[in-house]
């Protein structure tokens, strides 16, 4: 099987952003209420997802391929430039980084907040938690696969960088049995937000009839692009502060 | 199912400002394409330049409302 590595990179990191997110209120769960709710919100929320697949996947063979190329490319500049307007504020300063032990910390209090409820409806809120974590960060793992598989039916790739990336955060939770507070998530938002934006100029041209100089060589000049715009933004962005400080 | 709905919405728009910005370019970028062939490499470099000069006013916007907002200030 030949692999898009690019593809699989840009699914791989952003994957691994979204998996380290669900781990951390899976974990949260399995602290207050134990493993049997935790594990009963991670099969309904997988098997959820997976009805999401099945159901709306053969629908996308349906929909013309440049129509596809260009929702799936202007959802991409969506979501990548939110990702990296997002990470350019944190490394500026301005907004506060997403700190796993503190989500892991809000969730575990607000769980155990929740004393005064009986036993089992306890393990139907934990595991309903755990059910919207994987259900949600879900969501956006698929997305990123299929809109990076679609512009040029590079699935494979995409499912596999996913795959990999669920599946090591899940061994290495099963491992630790602490969130993953190590991982340079802004970074890696940074990174991905770089790669999705570039994508997404990419697949939304190519849908509008433009032959991009250089074919698919071209996403590697928008990363370089967006890179830069969002170093110089999180320079500018941290400049008056210093200014102030000086 | 609300906060599901809410919550998927803002996988994409999280600030409106910036995602009508991105419309707007993406917008000007078909405009410009369909209308001639000519026009192609134009409609080209307004997507591939237009993306990142939004991110970055956007961005710098956005910092200095909240540089105001920390400092008491009107936000806008």
């Amino acid at each position: 099987m030949n692999l898009a590595w690019p593809i699989v990179t840009a699914a791989f990191l952003a994957s691994l952003v979204e998996a380290v997110e669900a781990l951390t209120i899976v974990l949260a769960v399995v602290t207050i209420r134990g493993w049997r709710p935790a594990a009963i919100g991670l099969f309904a929320g997988l098997c959820a997802l997976s009805g999401l697949v099945v159901l709306f996947g053969p629908a996308l063979d349906q929909i013309p391929v440049h129509l596809l190329q260009f929702i799936i490319g202007v959802l991409l500049l969506l979501f990548g430039l939110r990702w990296l307007r997002k990470a350019i504020l944190r490394a500026a300063g301005l907004i506060a980084l997403h700190d796993e032990e503190a989500a892991f910390a809000a969730e575990t209090s607000q769980l155990q907040g929740l004393v005064d409820r009986s036993e089992a409806r306890l393990d139907r809120i934990a595991s309903l938690t755990a059910f919207k974590a994987v259900l949600l960060e879900g969501l956006e793992v698929i997305f990123v696969v299929i809109a990076l598989g679609t512009g040029k039916g590079m699935f494979a790739s995409a499912a596999a960088g996913a795959i990999a990336a669920c599946s090591l955060v899940l061994l290495l939770g099963l491992a630790i049995h602490r969130p993953l507070a190590r991982v340079p998530e802004n970074a890696l938002k940074f990174i991905v937000g770089v790669l999705l934006s570039a994508f997404g100029v990419f697949w939304t041209g190519e849908a509008l009839g433009i032959a991009w100089p250089g074919s698919d060589f071209a996403i590697i000049a928008f990363a370089l692009v967006f890179f830069g715009a969002g170093c110089v933004a999180v320079v500018l962005a941290r400049r008056p502060d210093q200014r102030a400080s000086a | 199912m609300k906060g599901v709905l809410r919550e998927l919405i803002g996988l994409f728009v999280d600030d409106g400002a910036l995602a009508l910005e991105i419309c707007g370019i993406v917008a000007l970028s078909a405009l410009l394409a369909t209308a001639s062939p000519k026009t192609l490499l134009l409609a080209g470099t307004v997507l591939a330049m237009g993306c990142p000069v939004v991110l970055v006013l956007n961005t710098l916007s956005a910092a200095r409302e909240r540089r105001n907002v920390r400092k008491g200030g009107d936000p806008i």
